[in-house]
């Protein structure tokens, strides 16, 4: 990653949390302030979903021409975005306590979102119980390539099809979902963007220590 | 002004001078709207912390990473 990325996240970063607290907000009841909890939320998903994309890219190209450094990329993306989303869920359940009533509500998308991170957290149970290399690479390639289609629905489709409480159910959310008025779409979109790229920052740097890793395996060999 | 009115306006004004004095107003940023100004610069702390910490695993493994020697894996 690009050293004006990285400066580049922490000053958008910066800017979610000074501007997501201080900013204006449109004032509604039962959500009140907590509606500032959507420049947090919600860009732990983008964020997830992001690098799980990557990581299905990564396993197709992996399928395609194998290689070592493809699978350890797969790998740390889908590492990275298994921990988003799991940050995800934790924040949904505080917000939901307090404004849903409960922490799991049994809300179509909370659902949804926590039968797919059990699917992504099979893909690393599937990683550690086979021993060759190169057969652990590709069986997770294949299974990594089915996590992302099942998510997919998982998260997009069923709960829009059902009554949610999340915004959008029961038709195309687009990008008007939430109110968004233009304010608060002038933090929401930097705190997408900056949540993405610190996911990325960490899945480089995790990538980086497993190279160095297979680095020191290879010197023992010799 | 007679004595009276002098002693009664100068009365009121050690009354209104104490009336002030017992709520000291300092530092009216870090403490108004609900003190929420407090909140982002505690949040500031944290990220900034989190932040110095990732560059630096950051250079750490940029360093590392030097002293390998050149191969490809």
């Amino acid at each position: 990653m690009k050293t004006w990325l990285k400066i580049t996240t922490v000053i958008l970063l910066t800017y979610t949390i000074v501007a997501g607290l201080l900013f204006d907000v449109p004032r509604l009841n039962i959500v009140n302030e907590t509606i500032r909890a959507l420049y947090f939320h919600v860009p732990m998903w983008f964020g997830m979903v992001v690098l799980f994309c990557v990581s299905t890219v990564y396993a197709v190209q992996y399928l395609r021409n194998p290689s070592i450094q493809k699978d350890i990329n797969s790998v740390e993306f889908a590492n990275t975005g298994l921990m988003l989303g799991m940050l995800g869920i934790f924040t949904g359940m505080v917000w939901a306590n307090y404004t849903w009533g409960s922490p799991w509500h049994g809300d179509p998308k909370q659902n949804g979102a926590a039968i797919s991170l059990l699917v992504y957290l099979a893909y690393f149970v599937l990683r550690g119980s086979i021993e060759n290399e190169e057969q652990r690479a590709r069986l997770s390639a294949v299974y990594n390539i089915f996590a992302f289609a099942a998510m997919i629905p998982l998260i997009f489709i069923i709960p829009r099809m059902t009554s949610s409480m999340h915004p959008g159910s029961g038709g195309n959310p687009g990008f008007n979902m939430y109110d968004l008025d233009s304010k608060m779409r002038m933090v929401f979109y930097p705190a997408v963007a900056g949540w993405i790229l610190l996911g990325i920052w960490i899945a480089t740097l995790r990538i980086r220590v497993r190279k160095i890793d297979e680095k020191l395996i290879e010197l023992e060999n010799e | 002004m007679n004595k009276r009115t002098f002693l009664l306006a100068f009365l009121g004004f050690f009354f209104l001078s104490h009336l002030t004095m017992a709520q000291p107003e300092m530092a009216d940023t870090m403490r108004s709207e609900g003190k929420i100004y407090v909140v982002v610069a505690i949040l500031l702390i944290i990220f900034a912390g989190l932040f110095g910490y990732l560059v630096m695993l950051d250079r750490k493994v940029t360093r590392i990473e030097k002293k390998l020697p050149e191969k490809k894996v």
